[in-house]
């Protein structure tokens, strides 16, 4: 009697969770993957009352054959493959000299956050603005106005200047652009992290490496590096799963056009794929692209997880 | 200065400024309710499938929302929701994550304190506001900061499902106010806007720097 009380009371305290997750997020799993299945199948035939679809694998057929697609996904991993490991390096070498320091370690640490904080749009826009090039280039007669802070380093040094993200752009460029920015967006999670990691090792290692006088570099390979390892796969883990799911800070470089002006569409990413093709109204092909973007992150992740397993010493 | 203002106007910044407090006021406080009661069911109360539930919730957690977006687009277009503050707020009232950090800290309440206050005759409901939720505090206010940011922040949502501006939230306004149709860009207007919505963020990040930090911490999410 007591028990079923208690049955009945725990349900109504997980009522309105359950309601608003069995629509937003149960139902969205079940159509999703039936809508990726249907070949023909949109919002506007839905909407129609004409409903002539087939079950099979065309989604993912047309949507893998697509030459935007591919665009995307060479852009998706070539994001990764550079930020990734870039980020994780750059933090670690970051947290590991907060670490080293004792005075200002606590207003240090609180710089190196701001970014997080951040709204990735606004500081794209910035990010922009030092990059732009303003006048007209590749006329016959250029009239430049600003080369932007970046070139105007950069030809204080006496180097040419770049078009980094104008119209007329190359693709390296633009692509070194986001490599900085994302890199730059990624670091304070990753240095919160590591440095909270570091923390938490023991202080014995360090002296017992002092007594020894092992070289620095040593001590950072074989005590930190080992030591800190399972954080270290954290990052990287989460840093490739939010790195196949970039969009935002595309958006705030180069707006949404996602390119420069004169080859829109040419930074796409899988998750722009997947809202441009919602937005067309096309829900089989974003349904598809979804799962193939959710397939990607489950393998690259168990992939991580399998290499940590060797490489990670808890 | 004339700058800011022309950046305040062009954007229309004051009615978007107002829309994402709203969103985001409004939002935390539902979402924060919903939490701490679905965290003390699954923290403090027995019933069958606790735990198997529990953990299918966590495994919704590895998909991406983007996933979810696809259907949930037509959803709340099917409730003729486009266009409203509703569809700002609800499809993001629950999260997975919120309630199993705020789990976790519930579980951290020593089961003696449950017990007297069963002994002393106070029911469930009233020794969660009382006891539990005081006790949570510091989780809760994390929990508040980084809801708030993702109202300030959020850009792909607020974009799919309002088509006017007045619906926007700030994000939007900033990015597309200050290009015109010749794709030139006005940028000592633009860069002020980014300095008044940055403003606000890196205020509450300075006060509050304590709480978002531990946060993020456990989480790993932006937003």
């Amino acid at each position: 009697m007591v028990e079923s009380k208690q049955q009945w009371k725990a349900w109504l305290y997980l009522a309105p969770a359950i309601v608003l997750l069995l629509v937003f997020t149960v139902w969205p799993i079940i159509n999703t993957v039936a809508m990726a299945f249907m070949e023909g199948y949109s919002g506007l035939t839905k909407a129609g009352g004409e409903a002539t679809f087939k079950i099979g694998f065309g989604n993912f057929i047309h949507v893998v054959g697509h030459p935007d697609f591919q665009q995307a996904m060479k852009n998706t991993i070539l994001l990764c493959v550079f930020t990734v490991p870039l980020s994780t390096i750059l933090a670690l070498l970051i947290a590991v000299a907060l670490n080293a320091i004792k005075p200002l370690r606590k207003a240090l640490q609180t710089i190196f956050f701001l970014p997080y904080v951040t709204n990735s749009i606004a500081i794209g826009m910035v990010f922009a603005a030092m990059f732009n090039v303003i006048g007209t280039i590749g006329t016959r007669r250029p009239l430049i106005i600003s080369y932007g802070i970046i070139n105007d380093i950069i030809r204080l040094f006496g180097g040419n200047w770049v078009n980094w993200i104008n119209s007329g752009s190359e693709y390296w460029a633009n692509m070194f652009v986001m490599v900085v920015y994302i890199v730059w967006n990624a670091l304070p999670f990753k240095i919160l992290v590591l440095l909270g990691g570091l923390q938490s090792i023991n202080k014995q290692y360090y002296d017992a490496a002092k007594v020894d006088s092992a070289p620095r570099w040593r001590v950072l390979t074989r005590i930190t590096v080992p030591l800190l390892s399972p954080m270290i796969a954290y990052v990287v883990i989460t840093g490739f799963i939010g790195g196949f799911k970039e969009y935002t800070s595309i958006v705030g470089i180069f707006g949404e056009n996602m390119g420069p002006a004169h080859d829109a569409g040419r930074l796409n990413t899988m998750v722009g794929l997947i809202y441009d093709s919602l937005e067309m109204d096309n829900q089989g092909g974003a349904s598809a692209a979804a799962l193939i973007l959710f397939g990607i992150i489950l393998i690259v992740t168990l992939i991580n997880l399998q290499v940590s397993k060797k490489r990670v010493h808890y | 200065m004339s700058n800011y203002a022309e950046a305040f106007t062009t954007a229309n910044l004051g009615r978007l400024f107002m829309n994402t407090l709203y969103v985001g006021l409004v939002s935390t406080l539902l979402s924060l309710v919903i939490t701490i009661l679905t965290a003390f069911a699954f923290a403090r109360l027995e019933f069958k499938g606790k735990e198997l539930l529990f953990a299918a919730l966590l495994a919704t957690m590895m998909i991406p929302g983007e996933l979810f977006t696809i259907t949930n687009y037509s959803t709340v277009i099917s409730f003729g929701w486009l266009n409203t503050y509703t569809v700002l707020i609800v499809p993001f009232l629950v999260s997975i994550f919120y309630i199993y950090l705020l789990r976790q800290n519930f579980l951290q309440i020593p089961n003696e304190l449950y017990l007297a206050a069963k002994v002393d005759g106070t029911g469930d409901f009233k020794y969660l506001w009382k006891v539990m939720v005081p006790l949570s505090l510091p989780t809760l206010i994390s929990i508040t900061i980084l809801k708030m940011m993702g109202a300030w922040n959020s850009y792909i949502w607020p974009r799919l499902v309002t088509k006017s501006d007045d619906m926007e939230l700030i994000t939007n306004g900033l990015r597309n106010a200050f290009t015109d149709t010749t794709g030139d860009v006005n940028y000592p207007v633009q860069m002020a806007a980014v300095t008044l919505v940055s403003i606000p963020l890196f205020l509450v990040f300075v006060f509050l720097r304590k709480y978002i930090m531990s946060g993020v911490s456990r989480s790993g999410i932006k937003g």
